[in-house]
């Protein structure tokens, strides 16, 4: 264990990089707009990722009000109920999650953490953000298109997705699909700076095992999404091309409203096994990087290195490498060869050990910490209990006999809340009451941001916890109004009435939390360059918010991991990644 | 003390909650009660698991709460530690994991004197078909659905003449039979889902997928879809009546043939034919 933090690299030269590598920006509109500048474009993702999320947001209040007072609110029915579950749950998943976190954490932490001035393609980067804005720009649209948005469900299985008994059928789902290959072009820009800058432009004594978990996450996920949405692209271009000429990929003969359609041949099995080779490992582009910010977030704010880190970082590869033959636990009951479910059961089941292990190693860093609770310490364990709880009812649901009943119910949706929904959200919100003081340099308002933490914290574990039962007892999911059914007694409605509104509460916290980004922008305390005390690369900057180039003249210049706070003996209970060690001769490093 | 108190009031909460929660699985009514045993012993290893972490937590936060002069202790790693909370998880996960695959096993081995019956999907509505006297099903196709023959069967396959055509109506199904439920769609993905029945499996059009059980309690229960099919997959509602041999087999002598129902309607358009003339 020794052999992590104290190898030293004395006598090595500061490394002095010209800056002409850079591109600097001549005007207001290529500094702010058009800016090749990641840190630039990492806000640029989280905004655009945070208005559509407001978006999705909005829609989850439309969603619950139906649920919880059904035919009380005349404006919305059924087709429009299904519209608002759609766009829900892609903007959620893709628009918001994977964006903030590998777009927004990804762009504005990667060179900071691994001591880059940039990213290595800056170009490239600024494309990508501006392609993604216009996957959210086509998606937006489909609110106003002739028949609205498609009301496929998120997974788009076709063929409903694009048959006349399904809402948007006309344009909704063309927008769609169109958004989400535009979004995957503009992701692998970005994904691709993301891996290249992470493998290849660290600065000197950062080896990989001396990354932050923070990158670790991102990095791996990175290259996950890399791997996998490919499969969602193809997919999306073949329905795309069953809707518009139809082809017949996904379509065997079938009967559209009582006609014969001219599709024959394809397979809508096969969908549902491209888009989930995606949309299993894409759980897990959202948490990984969750996993790193929430493992650094406890490190700091505990005061304590983060423990079993080699752990840690096999388990994040370990997870990432094992999520991608997990994908088919989402169809065990879509009549594949049930033969199938020996094998996917076994997988996912054993994806719990290395998720485990991360689990206890952040509780085994609290353990003997010296706990600050602050806001983002606050949201790190209401991550872990809502990652806790989400992830053990992935037990139920991986073990393939056990998902039979629960399946398709209300269960399964409370599960993927809470586990792709709560906890990364937790994450994020943690992320930022962390991060925000290097971005702005100011302090997000404390009372403003504890307020935001128990409501929401609270307030979304009373809306998922008890959803789980309500699947238990068989309500299935996607229903805009389970109506009179015999097995569903009248208390189950009030259950619903009351996460209802639960709901609606937790949804108006964040308009507090809006509130505090933008108050404390320009009414924050100030910050200094390292408010928390913490020993990672990014708070050693010479300016903040870093100036462009991130570093001044010379680039740091790394001797440690970046976990040594209490370390026995030091002056302080950190110890910058970048201080040089007692005795050394190397003078690289800033003081 | 107040952060430790509401995580600990988490956790409490959660276990009184499941405990005294009047929202429970429904009376079941097959003989999936294997399942529900499973589900089970799954709620007894994870609810152990959550409980235990959010109570450390709860006691981490309580006992190494920053005062003034604490030190964090410097620990990178334990690998022992780490080993045995490594093979003490694997040990949970292969008990939950190994009583699933065997009832999965046999959940997707139909017994040899299962009873067939079709479940037949469409938007919005479900179709019953039942082998006739030689308990054989004719063979269908999606091409030959017309206004006439709306579950697609072949005419010229002798099997399908006698097999009995429901629509617009309940299935009928003899307790403590086993049952093997063939199930179609001539449209858009559906899935055939009866919670007391504790078993469900989607429906393809194109292809016949299946799912076996046996009924073993008397009642009337209602089907819903448990696919999203489209607008209106909320209401695609039906129902399965199980019930005694005798009352069963009243029910089924009740019913018309695939061929007795093409004869009338032959009937009723030779009528219609000869009343326009």
């Amino acid at each position: 264990m020794v052999d992590i933090p104290f190898d030293t690299i004395a006598g090595i030269p500061p490394a002095e990089v010209g800056e002409v590598e850079l591109y600097h920006p001549k005007s207001w509109w290529t500094r702010y707009v058009f800016s090749q500048d990641a840190k630039v474009i990492a806000i640029q993702y989280s905004i655009t990722a945070m208005a559509i999320g407001m978006v999705a947001l909005v829609l989850s209040w439309l969603m619950r009000l139906q649920l919880g007072f059904p035919g009380t609110f005349s404006f919305i029915d059924p087709n429009q109920y299904l519209q608002f579950i759609t766009m829900h749950g892609m903007i959620m998943v893709i628009y918001l999650l994977t964006a903030l976190f590998l777009g927004g954490f990804g762009n504005y932490l990667i060179p900071l953490m691994v001591g880059a001035r940039d990213m290595v393609f800056p170009y490239v980067n600024m494309l990508s953000y501006w392609v993604y804005l216009l996957a959210v720009v086509v998606l937006a649209s489909t609110f106003f298109v002739p028949g609205g948005p498609t009301g496929a469900g998120w997974t788009l299985y076709p063929p409903q997705a694009i048959l006349s008994g399904t809402p948007g059928q006309d344009w909704g789902i063309i927008f769609m699909l169109t958004s989400l290959i535009l979004f995957i072009i503009g992701f692998t820009m970005g994904g691709l700076n993301y891996v290249v800058t992470v493998l290849q432009a660290r600065t000197r004594g950062m080896t990989l095992m001396r990354l932050p978990l923070t990158v670790w996450g991102i990095f791996t996920a990175t290259v996950m999404a890399l791997l996998a949405f490919p499969a969602l692209f193809v997919a999306s271009v073949m329905l795309l091309l069953d809707r518009l000429l139809g082809t017949s990929f996904f379509m065997p003969t079938l009967v559209e409203m009582g006609q014969l359609t001219k599709y024959g041949g394809g397979s809508p099995i096969l969908f549902q096994h491209l888009f989930w080779f995606f949309g299993h490992p894409e759980v897990y582009i959202v948490a990984l990087p969750a996993f790193g910010i929430i493992s650094d977030l406890i490190s700091v704010h505990a005061r304590k290195n983060i423990f079993g880190y080699r752990m840690m970082v096999w388990a994040i590869v370990a997870i990432g490498a094992l999520s991608f033959v997990v994908w088919a636990h989402h169809m065990y009951v879509s009549g594949m060869h049930p033969y199938f479910g020996f094998f996917f059961a076994t997988t996912t089941l054993i994806i719990a050990i290395p998720t485990a292990i991360k689990v206890y190693n952040w509780v085994l860093t609290l353990w003997r910490g010296d706990i600050h609770l602050t806001v983002p310490m606050l949201f790190a364990l209401a991550f872990i209990i809502t990652f806790v709880n989400g992830g053990l009812t992935g037990l139920f649901l991986g073990n393939v006999v056990v998902d039979v009943p629960l399946s398709d119910t209300m269960f399964v949706v409370a599960h993927f809340h809470m586990v792709m929904g709560i906890a990364p959200i937790m994450a994020v919100f943690g992320g930022i009451y962390h991060w925000y003081p290097k971005v702005t340099g100011r302090m997000l308002n404390e009372a403003l941001g504890r307020f935001h933490f128990w409501v929401s914290f609270l307030g979304a574990y009373a809306v998922f916890f008890p959803m789980h039962y309500l699947g238990l007892l068989g309500m299935p999911r996607r229903y805009h109004d389970i109506g009179e059914t015999a097995f569903v007694p009248a208390s189950a409605h009030d259950l619903n009435a009351f996460m209802s509104v639960a709901a609606l509460i937790v949804g108006f916290a964040q308009l507090v939390f809006l509130f505090n980004l933008i108050w404390s922008l320009f009414k924050g305390r100030e910050a200094g360059g390292n408010p928390w005390g913490a020993a990672s690369l990014e708070w050693q900057t010479p300016q903040t918010p870093p100036g462009h180039g991130n570093w001044g003249k010379e680039l740091p210049l790394v001797y440690r991991w970046a976990y040594d706070y209490s370390v026995p003996g030091a002056t302080r209970d950190f110890v910058p990644q970048n201080e040089p060690p007692a005795g050394s001769l190397a003078q690289g490093a800033q003081p | 003390m107040a952060v430790a108190i509401v995580l600990l009031l988490v956790a409490v909460a959660s276990v009184l909650f499941h405990l005294f929660s009047p929202w429970w699985w429904t009376p079941i009514a097959s003989n999936w009660s294997y399942i529900d045993h499973t589900i089970t012993l799954t709620f007894w290893i994870t609810g152990a698991v959550f409980s235990a972490v959010v109570v450390f937590m709860a006691y981490c936060v309580f006992r190494f709460r920053h005062k003034e002069g604490r030190q964090a202790a410097y620990n990178p790693e334990n690998k022992k530690l780490e080993w045995w909370l490594s093979i003490g998880t694997a040990i949970g996960v292969a008990a939950m994991l190994a009583p699933g695959l065997v009832v999965w096993h046999q959940f997707v081995t139909v017994p040899a004197g299962a009873a067939e019956v079709e479940v037949m999907g469409q938007q919005w509505m479900w179709s019953y078909r039942l082998p006739g006297k030689d308990g054989r099903l004719g063979t269908s196709d999606a091409r030959n659905i017309s206004s006439d023959n709306p579950m697609g069967l072949n005419s010229d396959d002798p099997n399908g003449q006698d097999d009995v055509v429901i629509q617009n109506d309940d299935l009928h199904l003899p307790i403590g039979k086993p049952v093997k439920v063939l199930l179609r769609s001539i449209d858009v993905l559906h899935d055939f889902y009866v919670p007391e029945f504790r078993a469900k499996m989607d429906m393809i059009p194109g292809s016949v997928t299946y799912y076996w059980f046996t009924p073993t309690r008397t009642g009337t229960f209602e089907v819903l879809c448990a696919e999203l099919c489209g607008a209106a997959h909320a209401q695609m509602r039906s129902k399965v009546i199980v019930e005694e041999e005798k009352d069963y087999h009243a029910w089924l002598d009740k019913q018309k043939t695939y061929a007795e129902l093409a004869a009338a309607r032959n009937v009723a358009k030779a009528a219609y034919k000869m009343g326009s003339e």
